[in-house]
């Protein structure tokens, strides 16, 4: 691989970018591989980054449906952040903060890593307890966290609704100052580059149809374009999770659900923190482009069509303009959905299973993206030592057996409210 | 949007309804010994088919009456809506 750096720019440029090297192979499928990933996403691709990186184990495929970094990689709204209350979830996420701080010169390509604070505003006395709450918990785990209250929030953002007949006043804000975005499609395209230059073979347009399975071991799986063996698979198919495993005879703690957002027209630079509205579900930030990136809501029904309903979109911006009342004048460029993973407690699963030989990376929500190098990094391990990380210990999937939930929402079952 | 039919009320739009999730889903029979499997299957693991799908709906901001409905999770399609009473099997 060729280094990316102001000299090959220069090079490049002389020569009317014509002799750039393509970023990873268009490879035929082999018989065999040691390790397949399925799901060439955020996940699938980092894992087997750190595969071949971390564990020297080259011999590996990414098998992808579609085209890679087509998912929810690319549809999510980018923000990264760490700010939970449980343990489990701090140190997990927070080594994947870490990971996010040098990922550009680790990838040698910009992610484009912006820690630009995560405000979380309160509206209430009570959510300022809560928030004071998770906060304490998030600096007892080392990770920086700042208590605002409103008249901090007026100098940050003086644009929002401050007046005296505002619905929900803000009252504070939890504040995590290296919370933030990056770029999402070049995280894909960053980790595709770098596992096929450690030797891994990205096979797009390769869709898994059914698994071969002796004795409770993997031998191989079964695709569009072959039959491919292998010892070891690691599934990182978010959605499509339940549609796999059904080819397995498993059943997870799993529903699909769509999740939307979207972009208005691109402004000047007017918000340069990310914030979330306390009083319902809505989350904004602005992108480099200018566009003011927002989500919300699940959609609120089992869905695998990554697309969804106005209603939704209508009660996401409704938030947004109370917030923010200058959003009322911005034009809508474009929404879309993708279809979250949403587990039974709000947590991911990332484990081995009773097959041996098949790994499970799953039951992300909608907060998948910010944990890509950390999921990646741990679900590398599980695979290659056939052991969890302790990162990843207490997100096993026996945990809907024996009790030990990290139910950082709350809301029980009834995923499709979170 | 979605239309939904109540089969209470008739077709309505989606924002005077309420989702409640997998209907084909069974509590364990109370009066009998209920291995910790079951109830691990009943409260957490879903079936989270492509395709028909029957769900519970609440009507809240209308009659308030649940009933069920049979409905595409890959199109959106609502094929058919149930009074609760019906026993209409799986749907798929």
């Amino acid at each position: 691989m060729k280094k990316y750096s102001v000299f090959s720019l220069i090079k490049n440029a002389l020569s009317h970018h014509q002799n750039w090297d393509v970023a990873w192979r268009d490879p035929e499928p082999k018989k065999e591989y040691e390790v397949i990933i399925i799901g060439g996403g955020g996940h699938g691709l980092a894992t087997a980054y750190y595969l071949a990186k971390n564990f020297n184990i080259r011999n590996v495929a990414i098998l992808e449906k579609g085209w890679i970094g087509g998912g929810n990689v690319g549809r999510n709204t980018t923000i990264l952040r760490s700010n939970y209350m449980y343990n489990a979830n701090n140190l997990f996420y927070e080594e994947g903060m870490k990971m996010w701080r040098n990922l550009s010169q680790e990838l040698n390509y910009n992610v484009m890593y912006s820690p630009r604070n995560i405000l979380n505003l309160a509206h209430s006395d009570a959510q300022m307890n809560a928030y004071s709450r998770r906060g304490n918990s998030m600096r007892l785990n080392g990770i920086d966290a700042q208590l605002l209250y409103r008249e901090d929030i007026k100098k940050i953002i003086p644009f929002a609704d401050f007046s005296s007949n505002c619905r929900f006043p803000i009252f504070g804000a939890l504040r995590q100052p290296a919370g933030g975005t990056a770029r999402h499609d070049a995280v894909a395209w960053g980790y595709a580059r770098g596992a096929d230059d450690l030797g891994v073979d990205i096979i797009q347009n390769c869709e898994v149809t059914g698994f071969d399975v002796n004795n409770g071991k993997i031998q191989g799986v079964q695709t569009s374009r072959g039959n491919i063996k292998t010892k070891k698979i690691g599934l990182c198919v978010a959605g499509s999770t339940s549609l796999l495993a059904e080819k397995l005879n498993m059943t997870l703690p799993i529903e699909a659900h769509v999740l939307q957002a979207c972009v208005s027209e691109p402004i000047k630079p007017l918000l340069d923190q990310v914030v979330t509205f306390g009083a319902g579900h809505f989350y904004c930030s602005q992108s480099d482009k200018g566009e003011m990136v927002m989500g919300g809501d699940l959609d609120g029904y089992n869905s695998y069509a990554q697309r969804g309903n106005l209603p939704t979109i209508q009660h996401v911006l409704t938030e947004g303009v109370a917030l923010f009342p200058n959003l009322s004048r911005l034009k809508i460029l474009r929404t879309w959905g993708g279809i979250m993973d949403m587990s039974m407690d709000t947590s991911p699963i990332i484990d081995k299973t009773h097959i041996d030989g098949l790994y499970l990376n799953c039951g992300w929500c909608y907060g998948g993206f910010k944990a890509t190098p950390v999921s990646g990094l741990t679900f590398a391990h599980t695979i290659a030592k056939d052991e969890v990380h302790e990162l990843n210990a207490p997100f096993r999937l026996d945990r809907f057996h024996t009790g030990h939930l990290i139910d950082e929402k709350g809301i029980g079952t009834k995923t499709w409210i979170s | 949007m979605l239309e939904i039919k109540c089969p209470y009320c008739g077709k309505r739009s989606q924002n005077e309804f309420a989702y409640g999730g997998d209907a084909t889903v069974k509590r364990p029979e109370l009066n009998k010994e209920v291995p910790d499997e079951e109830w691990d299957t009943f409260v957490y693991y879903r079936k989270n088919p492509r395709g028909n799908h029957l769900e519970l709906w609440h009507h809240i901001s209308g009659c308030r009456q649940w009933f069920k409905a049979k409905r595409n999770t890959a199109t959106h399609e609502i094929i058919d809506t149930f009074e609760l009473s019906d026993d209409i099997g799986d749907a798929s």
